[in-house]
């Protein structure tokens, strides 16, 4: 069970789960560069601290970045459930079990999909004079 | 193809990695929705990520973040390299030096705003800021 998703053989059949042995490794791969550039941009060249809202209006101006959020959403939320599944199928034998367990995690997955995408989506920024302060904290 | 206790060490750690930054995504994309309540909501939020406490909170999720990211390219290079099976227990070593190395400058960035002696480099034992201000 174990060996398919890690170092095991790729599985045959050309279902679900060879699709899904793919596509754990071109998500991943997108999301090393993805993620590595998303923190340094919120952690190393601004400060946590300065991520306020008008760091984000000032980005989010540019539909770039609204992009790039959204395929972080989208690829770490895929790749991440996906990963869930897994660890599911892993632990959970009963079968009632396992099938509410990934039931939820289905859920999970889509309401957090929609969340982050009704937000990026709809994120249409404050008149700039009431953006607030460029770093909160004092820094 | 996974044999000997790397290769069971690199899982198990693959697997709490990934979900405990599955966990983050989760509540990362609660905090971000703040942003459709306006300025000081979503500052309020931000105010949190400040507090020191969660700054090294962040330096786990960075941890998380580069070993995931090193043995997930390890995995790939297992699965499609000719010499990857062969080289596997060497690429785990590499993943753990690499994210070691990765975190050192990250860890820097994230705790020099909350540890003031930091920004002071080879100086911290003594006050530069107050040295300076007498001159």
């Amino acid at each position: 069970m174990l060996s398919r998703l890690y170092g095991g053989p790729r599985p045959a059949g050309g279902g679900f789960e060879t699709f899904s042995w793919y596509y754990f490794r071109i998500s991943g791969i997108l999301l090393v560069f993805l993620v590595i550039g998303h923190i340094t941009l919120t952690h190393v060249t601004t400060d946590v601290a300065c991520t306020t809202y008008s760091f984000v209006a000032a980005r989010y101006a540019n539909p770039f970045w609204r992009l790039y959020d959204w395929l972080l959403l989208t690829l770490g939320l895929t790749h991440g459930v996906n990963g869930l599944r897994v660890v599911i199928d892993d632990y959970v034998r009963h079968p009632q079990a396992r099938l509410a367990l990934q039931g939820l995690a289905a859920v999970l997955l889509l309401v957090f999909f929609m969340l982050g995408t009704i937000t990026l989506i709809t994120f249409s920024p404050v008149n700039a004079a009431q953006w607030g302060p460029a770093c909160v904290g004092g820094h | 193809m996974y044999k000997g206790p790397s290769g069971m060490w690199s899982w198990l750690l693959h697997r709490v990695s990934g979900l405990g930054l599955l966990l983050f995504l989760f509540i990362h994309v609660v905090d971000i929705s703040l942003l459709s309540f306006g300025p000081n909501v979503y500052n309020e939020g931000i105010e949190l990520f400040d507090n020191i406490i969660v700054r090294f909170l962040s330096l786990a999720l960075i941890v998380a973040v580069f070993y995931h990211s090193f043995n997930g390219i390890r995995i790939v290079l297992v699965d499609f390299w000719r010499r990857g099976v062969k080289l596997q227990q060497p690429m785990f070593i590499a993943a753990l030096v690499l994210t070691i190395i990765a975190f050192i400058p990250f860890a820097y960035f994230v705790l020099r705003p909350a540890l003031p002696f930091l920004a002071q480099g080879a100086y911290w034992f003594v006050d530069v800021n107050a040295i300076m201000s007498t001159h």
